[in-house]
């Protein structure tokens, strides 16, 4: 296995007003390591759409971000009610979010299409009742 | 043209003047932050309306230039701390959205 950088993180699910907290941490530290802007910022957006739905789908999981030489690793894991319909949450405009967090600015129904958009590869590993992985790749 | 240049063209508050000479180009009007991270660019001043601690988060994420707040809306004191501590450049403008837009294009 290459030598890379692990940043793990906890989503709280419990506080939606707040969420984002990991993206940014991580938004700071690819910063810090010096990589282009438009890598980070498509990093950054990814993992936000993602973590915004681990808060307000799935009550909360875990992140990972692998740096590697040539690419970016994100990885979201839940243990949320999984998504029925992959192709459908797909379709821009396709949300099942509450009128409380759309009062937010959230639950446009872009956000999958977004993480697919700012992303280089994609995969969604989802079980209904048991969770749902998000793996998602950047390459530079 | 700097975020300073533009809020003296454009009479805006400066609410979080964190980074006064970024570079402005273009703009971006909407609410909906998912809309926001899809389309704006980087770069973009960012007109709404939305004053929740996300709006921070999503105007440091998408790398916008400057968020302005339009309609006069107001910002609390932990969202305008958040924007400090994250670098984002926060202005305010009692105009509605669409003549914020036509105002800033007519600038930059
Ligand atoms: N981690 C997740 N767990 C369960 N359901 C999810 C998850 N992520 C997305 N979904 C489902 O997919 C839909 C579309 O997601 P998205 O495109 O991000 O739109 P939004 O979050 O605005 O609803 C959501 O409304 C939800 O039903
Ligand atoms: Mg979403």
């Amino acid at each position: 296995m290459s030598e890379h950088l692990n940043f793990h993180y906890n989503v709280d699910g419990e506080n939606f007003v707040s969420a984002g907290q990991a993206s940014v941490q991580v938004k700071k530290n690819l910063r810090e390591l010096g990589l282009p802007p438009e890598v980070i910022r498509r990093v950054s957006i990814a993992m936000y759409e993602g973590e915004i739905n681990m808060v307000i789908h799935a009550d909360g999981g875990v992140a990972d971000v692998d740096v590697y030489e040539d690419k970016i690793v994100i990885t979201l894991d839940d243990r949320g009610p999984g998504i029925k319909d992959v192709a459908l949450a797909m379709q821009e405009g396709y949300s099942t979010a509450t009128d409380s967090v759309r009062s937010l600015g959230f639950g446009a129904g872009m956000g999958l299409p977004n993480m697919k958009r700012y992303t280089d590869d994609m995969r969604i590993d989802t079980t209904v009742g048991v969770g749902t992985k998000i793996t998602m790749t950047i390459n530079f | 043209m700097t975020v300073q240049d533009l809020i003296s063209r454009c009479h805006f508050t400066p609410v979080v003047l964190a980074d006064p000479e970024r570079e402005v180009s273009g703009c971006y009007v909407g609410d909906l932050l998912s809309w926001v991270m899809g389309r704006a660019q980087a770069g973009n001043v960012w007109i709404t309306i939305m004053t929740n601690v996300n709006t921070v988060a999503v105007g440091s994420l998408a790398d916008v230039s400057a968020v302005v707040l339009a309609e006069g809306v107001t910002l609390e004191q932990p969202v305008i701390d958040c924007a400090e501590a994250r670098g984002v450049n926060i202005l305010s403008t009692d105009l509605p959205a669409y003549e914020t837009a036509v105002l800033v294009h007519s600038v930059i």
